[in-house]
């Protein structure tokens, strides 16, 4: 059997997840704080 | 950790914090993943498949850590009523549950070519899914609890008592001899060759530093729903 595809596939499910939960909690930082900071201005 | 108790100086601290532990934490999970893809050897009885050790064992550890976490910001809710606990016990979940998933998965896709199956019921793997099935109930539990304006005590209380999976996980192992390997990394020592071990401590700091960006990166979106609220209340009570 060869065992690349299973390291690769590995990698790649690390990969994705990390920077898709990354960029979740970025998105939603972001939002929050420009959505406080318009409201302050107000 | 009282002298975080003030949402303002923690963000003053935390905004330029995640920034730093996102650069650190990237730069050194890429540098230990190309190091364990391409500078050590093939371990003699698994061959390559070895190499999903440098990201299985990270995830397996940020997956439990996740959920000390919540159980120290737990028992910092409920006995010291710190205002910052509940926020971080909310925020350490999507991230421990995401690399209790990675664990699960890389854990299947190494098992397949080792074991020759994806899954089996052995008291490692089950632990572990137990673990994210509890923090998949956390997210829900605390989003209730603080949708219905709840002190999060009863999502504190949940988070306590999960913390008994944790040594089962970590025991498990050696409660039950099935098809998961015995303990190979330890406090005192390690059974794995240095030849083989060294990228391992760069995608463990690596990714502690990614999932510590994500956890302040969900507080500081915590803390800023927060102020969102208390303004729009305040300007409904003076309306």
């Amino acid at each position: 059997m060869n065992p690349w595809p299973f390291v690769i596939a590995a990698y790649a499910v690390t990969i994705v997840a990390t920077a898709g939960l990354h960029l979740w909690c970025f998105t939603t930082m972001r939002r929050a704080e420009s959505e406080a900071d318009s409201i302050k201005r107000r | 950790m009282h002298f975080l108790a003030n949402p303002a100086r923690f963000l003053r601290i935390a905004r330029p914090a995640t920034a730093w532990l996102l650069v650190i934490g990237v730069l050194l999970a890429t540098a230990g993943m190309i190091s364990g893809l391409t500078l050590t050897p093939p371990d003699y009885l698994q061959g390559e498949t070895v190499r999903i050790l440098y990201i299985h064992v990270p995830s397996a550890w940020l997956g439990m850590a996740g959920w000390g976490g919540i159980a120290a910001a737990s028992v910092s809710q409920l006995v010291w009523r710190h205002p910052l606990a509940g926020v971080a016990g909310r925020a350490c979940a999507p991230a421990g549950a995401t690399f209790a998933g990675i664990c699960l998965v890389t854990g299947s896709i190494w098992g397949r070519p080792t074991w020759g199956t994806w899954w089996e019921w052995d008291g490692r793997l089950t632990s572990m899914l137990v673990l994210f099935f509890l923090y998949l109930g956390f997210i829900a539990l605390a989003g209730a609890e603080r949708e219905r304006g709840g002190d999060g005590r009863i999502s504190a209380i949940y988070g306590l008592v999960g913390a008994i999976n944790l040594p089962i996980i970590h025991y498990s192992v050696l409660w039950w001899r099935t098809l998961h390997q015995g303990e190979s990394i330890g406090l005192t020592g390690t059974t794995i060759d240095s030849s083989l071990l060294w990228p391992l401590p760069l995608t463990m700091v690596g990714f502690t530093c990614l999932f510590a960006a994500a956890v302040l990166m969900l507080m500081r979106a915590d803390l800023a729903r927060t102020k969102v609220e208390a303004r729009l209340r305040r300007a409904a009570a003076t309306a």
